[in-house]
């Protein structure tokens, strides 16, 4: 009885330890695959301007209320315009600071007087939500200056963004984590 | 027609124009006072250094875990084992660096070219596999922050019939191969997506998310741990690498009496009973089952695979391309127009119908190869499940079932068995 129980102890041993060996390999080998394309530094989430088309969804799709995501102001690009498009909505009557004149739902967007006929336009990040109307506005009538962005101290980085998921143009992208934004007056248009 | 042509390409040349030179609409102004615009603020995000903290206090927590359940045999100790990696992987980390989800990540880079794997989620996915193989599933027991969660709340645990558990216990392979399925055609991580924990980590989800992880937590009362017993994809890898491990928790600190305090006192279902070495007779009928489920496991392979490869068209549908293709196709079947964001944003991109519909036969093409290797996964798990219902082992004592043993540690105060003194070891 004690050989015949060794035999087995042996068997389910043998079993064990060939086991080990087969599961031990692909445990190996994947990071050995894997390690040519491993990165040192991770990915954080971003929007590349130059494919958002400001359908809404940043607004709504983040995990976080109110969205990691903010508009932001290339001032390098704006055009100072008085007729602002990103600030005022469209067949407004007079050109003023008036809450019904303003395109903004939150109203984030402070207009300041430069000198005439000029206006700078700063972003209230605390108000903006991401509704990308002011980014609509600008592309269509303005130069492009205002644009979308992830806002890295407020993302939670996902490992599948959620934006990314719902996004319709594929504007929502993996980018570095030592190069995390998309500055619109600096990356080339791709 | 022919001398209207010029005029054609000079218009689309223009409009060409405006769409690259639209930003010098409004060209910047020439102040004449001294204004200067404000620099723009863009917080950076967390350092990168982070990356290699969070995978130290991954290893230093499973070492301590698994000295813990292994040397110590201390129950209590895990519990605060799992409180504390509830309270860092959890809800100081948002539970966003999770083996659980790392299992896409490696497919995804394994498959795609155009994604490099990073080093953290890599050694995330790899090294609670390796303290697996050479441990059990120490990662479950107290480093887990969504098995934490479920621990800390299985207050009063019932047993289901055993016939229920099997069945329910097959649903991670399912997932599992869903959703290397999906990362790997780089369509969705469902993994992620219905994590039931993570809204309840950050306290800031969509609400569907929280009633989700809330009634795990309600219905985890009773039945512990539902989540990792009949959801979690990465516990199949887990259980898989356990059940070769060398050591392994013990349910005794030294030698089974048999004395049967134990058998209650998993509520995993996870105890292997004793038989007195009763099974270990080879009747002619055991070893013709034994022969039959052998050849089964071809046959449930083959019929596996071709089951999913037949519903590859169906779950291609997930990814967003074909989802588009398919609406695109449809407008132009029918004359009404595709009105969801994807159909307008895709009309306003510029890409032509031809890459669409493109890029939809390639992404159907790899479904087709990806769902034949899951079908074969799921028909050789299945077949070799059985089979290994036939093989009989005579046990003379109580162990745990390495693949199901969560090293949880709740049977060490069953057994009344006292450890050894130190002395008789040496001898």
């Amino acid at each position: 009885m004690e050989k015949e129980r060794n035999k087995y102890q042996n068997r389910r041993d043998f079993v064990r330890k060939a086991g080990k060996v087969i599961l031990a390999a692909p445990l190996a080998l994947i990071p050995v695959f894997l390690a040519r394309k491993a990165k040192a530094t991770g990915y954080v989430w971003q929007i590349d301007p130059f494919k958002c088309t400001q359908c809404g969804q940043c607004k709504t799709n983040c995990v976080r209320t109110p969205s990691a995501v903010k508009c932001v102001h290339a001032f390098e690009m704006c055009g100072y315009c008085d007729l602002c498009g990103g600030y005022l909505r469209q067949g407004v009557r007079t050109i003023s600071t008036g809450a019904e004149n303003q395109l903004c739902p939150t109203s984030a967007i402070t207009r300041k007087f430069v000198e005439e006929p000029y206006f700078q336009y700063t972003i209230n990040e605390d108000l903006c939500d991401a509704c990308g109307k002011c980014v609509k506005g600008c592309r269509d009538f303005g130069n492009g200056s205002l644009y979308l962005q992830i806002k890295q101290d407020l993302c939670a980085n996902c490992n599948e963004c959620s934006i990314a998921r719902s996004c319709p143009s594929d504007a929502v992208i993996r980018v570095p984590a030592d190069s995390p934004y998309l500055e619109k007056d600096k990356i080339e248009i791709s | 027609m022919k001398n209207k042509l010029p005029y054609i390409l000079f218009f689309i040349l223009l409009t060409w124009h405006v769409i690259i030179y639209a930003q010098d609409r409004f060209p910047r102004p020439e102040f004449e006072s001294e204004y200067t615009h404000p620099e723009q603020q863009l917080s950076s995000p967390r350092h990168p250094a982070w990356e290699y903290i969070d995978t130290g206090v991954l290893v230093i927590a499973l070492v301590i875990t698994t000295w813990l359940a292994l040397k110590k045999r201390s129950r209590q100790g895990l519990v605060w084992m799992s409180l504390f990696s509830l309270a860092y992987f959890g809800f100081y980390r948002g539970g966003c660096i999770c083996s659980v989800g790392s299992v896409q990540n490696v497919a995804l880079a394994l498959f795609n070219n155009g994604y490099s794997i990073p080093l953290s989620v890599l050694m995330f996915f790899i090294i609670p596999l390796v303290f697996a193989l050479l441990y059990g599933r120490v990662f479950c027991a107290g480093v887990c922050p969504l098995g934490a969660i479920q621990e800390l709340t299985g207050l009063r645990p019932i047993r289901l019939p055993a016939n229920v558990e099997a069945t329910l216990a097959m649903i991670p392979f399912v997932y599992l191969a869903l959703a290397v399925l999906f990362a790997s055609t780089n369509s969705q991580f469902i993994i992620c997506r219905y994590d039931p924990f993570v809204g309840i980590f950050r306290l800031d989800a969509p609400y569907t998310m929280i009633i989700f992880g809330v009634l795990l937590l309600l219905v985890g009362i009773f039945i512990n741990r539902p989540y990792c017993r009949y959801l979690c994809p990465y516990g199949v890898l887990l259980n898989i690498c356990s059940r070769f491990a060398g050591r392994h928790l013990t349910i005794t600190p030294a030698e089974c009496t048999n004395c049967r305090l134990c058998e209650e006192a998993c509520p995993y279902d996870a105890i292997i009973p004793s038989d007195n070495g009763s099974s270990i007779e080879n009747t002619s009928k055991s070893r013709k089952k034994f022969a039959i489920y052998f050849l089964m496991i071809p046959v449930l392979a083959a019929a596996g695979a071709l089951t999913v490869f037949m519903l590859s068209s169906q779950l291609a549908g997930v990814n967003s391309n074909v989802r588009l293709a398919k609406e695109i196709r449809l407008e132009n079947e029918t004359g009404i127009a595709a009105i969801s964001n994807a159909a307008v944003a895709f009309k306003e991109s510029g890409k032509t119908e031809d890459e669409l519909f493109t890029d939809e036969i390639n992404t159907i093409n790899r479904y087709r190869k990806a769902t034949l290797w899951a079908g074969i996964f799921l028909g050789l798990s299945l077949g070799i499940g059985l089979f290994s219902l036939t093989i009989r082992n005579g046990r003379t004592e109580y162990k745990p079932h390495q693949g199901k043993c969560f090293s949880c540690g709740r049977c060490f105060t069953y057994c009344p068995v006292k450890p050894k003194p130190e002395s008789e070891y040496e001898t």
